[in-house]
């Protein structure tokens, strides 16, 4: 997973492939919603259109959230980690939802965050507000990085936008409260498609050897806030996802972040979220 | 007001009434009726506020003061007083509709009048103040006791409990006797005693106070007895005084509901002469009500508190703060902010102030986006001129705010010798003076307009927590917090409450703007780091804080520790003092 020295030509276009499939995948079953589907209906749906296009494995389960549940709000209690699997909760118009998938192609891992409203924008104030907000996040994280920043403090930085917004980080509600994490190629064949935790049992394994291997070197795979991320980004690609919340309205995008020695960059800048902000800005 | 006074005589059927008019008969004409045992004089003070602006008309009602009447009761049934009232009104403004105000019998006398069925022809709006329809009074009784729920039997007794001298009116002889043996001598004596206001007695008051019996004795009964369905789709302003000890508010406010189509329930603080202790409040009351679009086609639009007013009729449901103001200082950030948006959930319109502009308008937007209305203010807490402009703006934009959150507040950390004259000044000035300038300016507001209110002031559980590194700040929010508890003792009588809220660590910017005496700012930007990171640890939001914000109005708390640690804290300084001074020790910063 981890690249000595930065990905190859070849390995960015393969990943950039595998990318856009997922993004391919998430607005073409977002496209497709109607009242009254299911989560798990969902998922399912992106489970089958991504194995239909040759992904033979997924680095984590697709996951659909609808309603409150994409601020990871639950209506019955505290959020716990169970509550990120796909439930049987429908959708309505102008609810708003999310679609996060990770097809791996060949290998070649792809990580992404798909915001929506069901009914387009204009049906949900709320949701328009956050998602055109959301934009100052992509630009912000790799500025800070290229600015040689640590993790921790692109972190803080994060955290301080969101505060001035006055909305609330949803990403700290992740595992570990991370806002990405390193992806690379994965090689073995060994438990592909096989899941537990709703991640695939390969990634939890690569997760693993990454978390000794870079450890000893006192950096960290997992991209947080606190004492293990006061270090810069290991040059190779970063699954970034900015998820932000205002009541009950959350979104996010995820996508790959590449970093070299001296630079960070988006993987890929032909992508809805960023298609939807052009087109405002044209507007605007 | 005298020069503009005129009187005539109208002959009715069985009496001659004694009219006042007074002021421009051009302008829209308000009928005021007065009560048992007054005259019209009761009306004097309520009169002159009014009449810049319309024409007042005042009357005697049949037999009392300068008015002629039967010698008999069946002369004073309500017909025949509801008919001088029309004719009154046809004879002051003979072609076009007036707007009517009754008070105590006044009041009866009024509704009789305008659930008539002519009345939306006659009339464009009716005040009444503690006066029931006697029909609506009756049925609400009935009602009562055919569902005798433990509410309402309990509501139905006290208003029956506070009925007391009906009964004694049907004595024979007696009551009539008392009034012309010295109890009118001692009458204004007697309502200073029992409710603290000051009557101007009139020449007439043991001559009035005896025929008045006879109002009761030709109405009570049959009206207990037979009460009729009177329907008015006149719209209705009820006000009703608290601490009136003649009628009920539970009566004034319910017995009309099924039988109007556009009420509205304010209400007011003072005595069941109200009318007489608070004119100007009184004049204001009815000026919003008719000037407004209810009882003005093409008028403005109603205040904020009348829109409150409205009984919900039917299924209209309205959320908690629905037509609340709610003024918020340092709601660019933190717990303003959070506060904000809790209030604007609920309903509530906002008043967003901060000393950071930028900040504020973002607040704003937030509040707009749930749908709420807010208002845009910079503003320097600690500066008593621009607190005064501030409330002032406020005023005259948005009306007189319904809840003030005295938010603003800034830290400060660090030896006692290290802190100079002008940290002291600049803490002392916005977390003390901000929070007394804004308790004065809208206090004075709230206490002014009767209707009562809330004041919340942010202290801190350092306000009771000792520490040898918060010298300053402690002590300032141990003043806000013994200043919201004096407040609170003096401003009950006016129906505002205070609450003084204590926190805790809550993860705010207050940790990142925190002034470090003694440590250079690079020092100081390392602690503003690892405390700021301390306190997202904690993991206490100060969303939190706002909903306990909002509970603490909507139960009237006086003190608030909302953190663990607050309420841990406030255990220990109440149990073991002496373990608190020992913790007081301790130097977290360093």
């Amino acid at each position: 997973m981890s690249n000595k020295t930065g990905p190859t030509p070849e390995a960015l276009r393969r990943h950039r492939d595998a990318q856009a499939l997922a993004y391919r995948c998430a607005e073409t079953v977002g496209a497709g919603l109607e009242a009254g589907v299911t989560e798990r209906e969902v998922a399912r749906r992106m489970r089958v259109y991504l194995r239909e296009n040759g992904v033979e494995d997924f680095f984590h389960i697709p996951f659909a959230w609808f309603g409150e549940r994409t601020a990871f709000r639950s209506l019955r209690g505290p959020w716990t980690p169970l509550h990120f699997f796909p439930t049987n909760k429908r959708l309505e118009e102008g609810m708003p939802y999310i679609l996060d998938c990770s097809p791996v192609v060949d290998g070649y891992v792809s990580d992404i965050g798909y915001a929506g409203v069901l009914g387009g924008p204009g049906t949900n104030r709320v949701f328009d507000a956050l998602m055109r907000d959301l934009a100052e996040y992509r630009t912000l994280i790799p500025q800070r990085i290229k600015a040689g920043d640590t993790l921790a403090v692109v972190y803080s930085a994060v955290d301080a936008l969101i505060a001035r917004q006055g909305y609330e980080s949803r990403h700290k509600v992740y595992p570990g409260r991370v806002i990405g994490h390193q992806v690379g190629r994965m090689t073995q064949r060994r438990n592909m498609g096989r899941y537990a935790f709703g991640f695939g049992v390969r990634t939890l394994e690569t997760l693993g050897r990454e978390i000794v291997t870079e450890g000893i070197k006192g950096r960290s795979p997992l991209w947080a806030g606190g004492r293990a991320s006061r270090h810069a980004p290991a040059p190779g690609l970063w699954a970034v996802e900015p998820h932000i919340g205002f009541r009950s309205v959350g979104v996010k995008f995820e996508e790959l972040l590449v970093v070299t020695e001296d630079d960070a960059f988006w993987l890929d800048n032909d992508l809805p979220h960023v298609r939807r902000w052009q087109l405002e800005g044209a507007h605007a | 007001m005298t020069q503009d006074v005129r009187t005539l005589a109208v002959t009715v059927e069985g009496g001659r009434l004694s009219v006042r008019t007074y002021g421009d008969p051009s302008k829209p004409a308000v009928l005021l009726v007065h009560g048992y045992p007054d005259t019209q004089a009761v009306w004097d003070g309520v009169v002159s506020e009014l009449i810049e602006d319309f024409h007042v008309v005042t009357y005697d009602t049949r037999g009392i003061g300068a008015s002629k009447g039967p010698l008999f009761k069946h002369g004073y049934t309500l017909d025949h007083l509801a008919d001088d009232l029309c004719t009154v009104a046809d004879i002051v403004a003979p072609d076009r509709p007036i707007h009517l105000v009754g008070h105590d019998w006044g009041s009866i006398q009024a509704w009789e009048a305008v659930t008539r069925a002519d009345s939306a022809q006659r009339f464009l709006s009716y005040t009444s103040i503690s006066g029931p329809c006697l029909d609506h009074a009756a049925m609400w009784t009935r009602s009562g006791i055919r569902k005798p729920t433990p509410k309402a039997a309990a509501r139905s007794l006290k208003q029956a409990l506070a009925s007391w001298y009906i009964v004694v009116f049907h004595l024979p002889v007696g009551p009539r006797v008392a009034w012309r043996l010295g109890l009118a001598k001692q009458w204004p004596r007697i309502i200073k005693a029992i409710e603290g206001t000051r009557l101007d007695p009139s020449p007439t008051l043991h001559r009035d106070g005896s025929r008045g019996v006879l109002y009761y004795r030709a109405n009570m009964l049959p009206k207990m007895r037979r009460p009729e369905e009177r329907p008015t789709s006149v719209p209705v302003q009820v006000l009703t005084p608290t601490g009136d000890r003649f009628v009920t508010p539970a009566l004034a406010a319910q017995a009309p509901v099924p039988w109007t189509e556009r009420l509205y329930v304010r209400s007011v603080n003072g005595g069941h002469w109200i009318v007489v202790k608070k004119p100007a409040l009184i004049a204001e009351r009815i000026r919003e009500f008719i000037q407004s679009d209810i009882a003005t086609p093409g008028g403005p639009e109603p205040v904020r508190s009348l829109l409150r007013a409205e009984a919900k009729q039917g299924t209209k449901d309205r959320r908690e703060f629905e037509d609340k103001l709610v003024v918020i200082t340092g709601a660019g950030s933190g717990i303003g902010r959070a506060t904000a948006l809790a209030f604007a959930e609920k309903g509530a319109d906002i008043v967003v102030a901060d000393i950071d502009s930028v900040a504020a308008a973002r607040t704003v937007e937030l509040v707009e986006l749930l749908g709420a209305r807010a208002h845009l203010y910079t503003v320097d807490v600690s500066s008593g001129e621009a607190m005064e402009k501030f409330a002032n703006d406020v005023k005259d934009t948005a009306g007189v705010p319904d809840i003030v959150v005295n938010n603003a507040g800034i830290g400060m950390s660090g030896p006692f010798l290290a802190t100079e004259v002008k940290d002291w000044e600049k803490i002392l000035g916005v977390n003390v003076w901000g929070v007394i300038h804004g308790a004065r300016c809208f206090g004075e507001m709230m206490r002014e307009r009767g209707e009562g209110g809330h004041i919340v002031n942010l202290a801190s559980a350092a306000a009771y927590t000792p520490s040898r590194t918060l010298s300053a700040y402690s002590t300032s929010k141990a003043a806000v917090l013994m200043l919201s508890e004096c407040l609170r003792a003096e401003f009950a009588r006016y129906g505002i409450g205070v609450s003084a809220i204590c926190p805790g660590f809550i993860a705010t910017n207050i940790t990142r703007t925190t002034k470090f005496v003694g440590q250079s700012a690079e020092q100081q930007e390392r602690t503003r780091q690892r405390i700021t990171g301390l306190y997202r640890k904690r993991n206490f939001g100060p969303d939190k804080v706002a909903e306990r914000i909002v509970d603490a109005v909507r139960r009237d708390k006086p003190v608030v520790p909302v953190a663990l640690e607050a309420r841990a804290s406030k255990a220990v300084s109440r149990l073991s003092p002496a373990l608190a001074r020992r913790m007081a020790k301790i130097d977290p910063t360093g």
